[in-house]
């Protein structure tokens, strides 16, 4: 992938800047596993660079980087189909590229300040430059400053190609979902001293994204990828995408209310939070059940020998259909094992939420967004017909074995976290210690680190083949193109 | 041209209303219930202690006052009682000062990014003890924490453990030092207090009351 810099045969510059974001990302995606790792060991290993690289800091990286991968890979999908779906290029690529460069520096400067600076006195100047201290939107108040402003220009592009050229229901989606997306973020940038205030709307920037907007986005790219991989017919799945915004939004919105069970805000919320919560799945389902029809449709009519229908990018086809049941399984029944207050009471605040956490976060949206990579691969060497590599199989079999693995020792520390710390003690300082000491927590804390080692191994195998599947397809054509001349 | 009657469930645009009739409706009623949740969330007022009137988030002053986390059986879980007043830090703080500090301990709290390794709420890192109701801590209360640091008062016993956590280890797991000077430490302390004194519909659940029952047991290896 990062070899296609000088090799690549994108008739638009908007793909081209789409890789760009992808590099990134993927540069990211390997931060996130390494800080991933300095916790997991820290968590079995406490002395582990204790008051050098703490968990916070480890931690802290782990989270921001998720974010931030995902982010660019997001913006570097948008890139890579707007002008498929448009039919133009990107109206103002050159500011484009600029706002490239710009978020860049800034992600680059943000994360050296966490990692060398750390911490800073409790004032004003500490949140405006070196972090807010709040999960997931860390990022200190000048850069949220530039984030906006960076985005905007991204919107910029979007919305106005989109107005110029030609108008599909994909591009209407995105174009209403990435104005809700953008704008939510500007709900995390204020400071109050009411804990109760400061994590109701801290909320929503994290759920409206990542249990409305990000989902819809999500919608979106599986309705380009089987337009693109399968041919599928793109009025099936644009009405597939609209019943899916209709049932992603329905319950996503008001599923906000989950988060509203005990953090000062009323009653009330146990109920509407429950219902549209425990609804949040339906829509999931939705969308494993479209992708596995329309791929099963398709190839039954290729394999009839209908012509053209067959799957034109095998990996990224591979990546959408694990999205479909990551999706499905990682937000959809590990969030409802939870979800419910009656037994949230008890699970809020432990393993529980780490579980649901990595699977809901690789399942939902890394898969896709490395789909989406593939694709942009694949068009970077105009490639016709992509196939695995044994690379690209490693990288499936190993990434999803250290995710579920994780998954399922966190899961089972989570239990015994609710169990022995929540029910039986009560929780606070002393209960919190006994349910950590206990050997099955220890025991899924050490899987959870040897899981991460193999997800982390996955990850190279992924690496090296968005670096080179690319260019041995090419090899391989050319050679079959010459073959054939002679 | 006749139009081929079609059914109304493959229509394209019959979908994209319904997706934008349910998306509205769903956005018009979050916005309604926040303002109704903004106005139960908004921070009270010392006459409102003063006057006994409950708030879910009571005024910074709270600080002035015992707080106590007991059974409510009309709720059918634990509130915080709000009881009589006690000194903070030797000290009544007034209105303005007690802002001040709660203002001061929320900025240090984000600083020193506390939430990247405790929940604060529930919400937050898995790697150390949640922090809702941690004033109310026996740990802190039994006499264990001020015995440790040496210090009369719960107050005085917090503020000493944050400016020098790692001097005062109870488990292998220990909380780095930050750098927390004497004033931040104080301002922490009533963020905390501050914070267990929040309703939280009940979270913790039986807030350590079993732990209390094993006090200084067999469990703490």
């Amino acid at each position: 992938m990062l070899g296609s810099i000088k090799s690549n045969k994108f008739q638009y510059e908007s793909q081209k800047l789409a890789m760009n974001y992808f590099r990134v990302a993927i540069v990211l995606f390997g931060a996130q596993l390494l800080m991933g790792l300095i916790a997991a060991t820290q968590f079995l290993y406490p002395s582990f660079l204790f008051e050098v690289y703490d968990f916070s800091v480890a931690r802290m990286v782990h989270i921001n980087a998720l974010v931030v991968w995902m982010l660019y890979a997001m913006i570097g999908s948008v890139y890579l189909l707007l002008p498929d779906e448009t039919g133009i290029e990107a109206v103002g690529i050159k500011l484009g590229k600029l706002a490239f460069w710009v978020l860049t520096a800034a992600v680059t400067v943000v994360v050296l300040v966490y990692i060398f600076i750390q911490v800073g006195p409790g004032s004003e100047a500490t949140i405006w430059l070196i972090n807010e201290g709040r999960e997931y939107i860390e990022a200190p108040r000048w850069a949220d400053i530039g984030i906006v402003v960076v985005v905007l220009i991204f919107y910029y592009n979007v919305f106005a190609t989109y107005m110029k050229g030609e108008k599909t229901g994909i591009m209407t989606v995105l174009v209403a979902d990435l104005f809700a997306l953008a704008g939510l973020y500007l709900c995390g940038m204020f400071f109050t001293s009411n804990i109760s205030m400061d994590q109701y709307w801290w909320w929503w920037v994290i759920h409206l994204w990542v249990e409305a907007t990000w989902e819809v986005f999500v919608g979106s790219l599986a309705a380009y990828g089987l337009i693109k991989i399968l041919g599928a017919k793109r009025e099936i799945v644009e009405m597939w995408l609209w019943i899916e915004v209709l049932m992603l939004f329905g319950s996503g919105i008001l599923g906000l209310g989950h988060h509203y069970f005990w953090i000062g805000t009323p009653e009330y919320w146990w109920e509407i939070g429950a219902l549209f919560s425990a609804l949040e799945p339906v829509p999931l389902v939705a969308m494993f059940v479209h992708v596995l029809y329309d791929w099963g449709k398709e190839q039954g009519h290729a394999e009839a020998g209908q012509a053209g229908h067959a799957v034109k990018n095998s990996p990224a086809m591979a990546w959408i259909a694990i999205n479909a049941f990551g999706n499905f399984l990682g937000a959809g029944i590990w969030g409802f094992f939870h979800t419910l207050p009656q037994v949230n009471i008890y699970t809020h605040g432990t393993q529980f939420t780490a579980a649901h956490g990595h699977l809901a976060f690789f399942g939902a949206y890394a898969t896709i967004l490395i789909g989406m990579m593939y694709l942009g691969v694949q068009r970077a060497y105009a490639i016709e017909r992509m196939r695995m590599t044994f690379k690209t199989k490693m990288a499936i079999a190993l990434l999803i074995t250290g995710i579920l693995g994780m998954t399922v020792s966190l899961t089972i520390a989570g239990y015994e976290q609710v169990l022995v710390e929540r029910a039986d003690l009560g929780g606070g300082w002393d209960a919190y210690f006994i349910a950590q000491n206990l050997p099955w927590m220890l025991q899924a804390m050490g899987w959870r680190l040897v899981m991460g080692l193999v997800m982390f191994t996955g990850f190279i195998f992924l690496v090296a083949d968005l670096f080179t599947i690319g260019k041995a397809k090419e090899h391989a054509e050319q050679e079959s193109v010459g073959a054939a001349a002679a | 041209m006749s139009e081929k009657k079609v059914s109304v469930w493959t229509s394209i645009t019959f979908w994209r209303r319904s997706a934008a009739w349910v998306t509205g409706t769903a956005v018009v009623l979050l916005m309604w219930l926040t303002f109704n949740t903004i106005g139960q969330i908004s921070m009270g007022t010392d006459e409102d202690l003063q006057n006994g009137v409950k708030k879910r988030i009571p005024a910074p002053t709270v600080i002035n006052y015992k707080i106590d986390y007991a059974y409510d059986e009309k709720r059918g879980h634990e509130v915080p009682v709000i009881g009589e007043k006690e000194l903070f830090f030797g000290k009544e703080w007034s209105a303005d000062e007690a802002a001040e500090l709660l203002r001061h301990g929320k900025l240090t709290q984000q600083a020193k990014n506390c939430m990247n390794c405790h929940t604060l709420l529930g919400n937050g890192a898995y790697y150390a003890p949640d922090l809702t109701k941690a004033w109310l801590d026996p740990k802190w209360n039994d006499g264990t924490m001020t015995g440790i640091t040496g210090k009369d008062t719960v107050e005085e016993a917090m503020a000493e453990f944050l400016m020098h956590p790692s001097q005062f280890p109870t488990h292998a797991r220990m909380m780095p030092n930050l750098g927390i000077t004497k004033e931040e430490a104080i301002a922490l302390v009533a963020f905390l207090k501050h914070m267990s004194a929040i309703d939280t519909n009940g979270f913790p659940r039986n807030f350590s009351q079993s732990a209390k029952r094993l006090e200084g047991g067999t469990h703490a290896w």
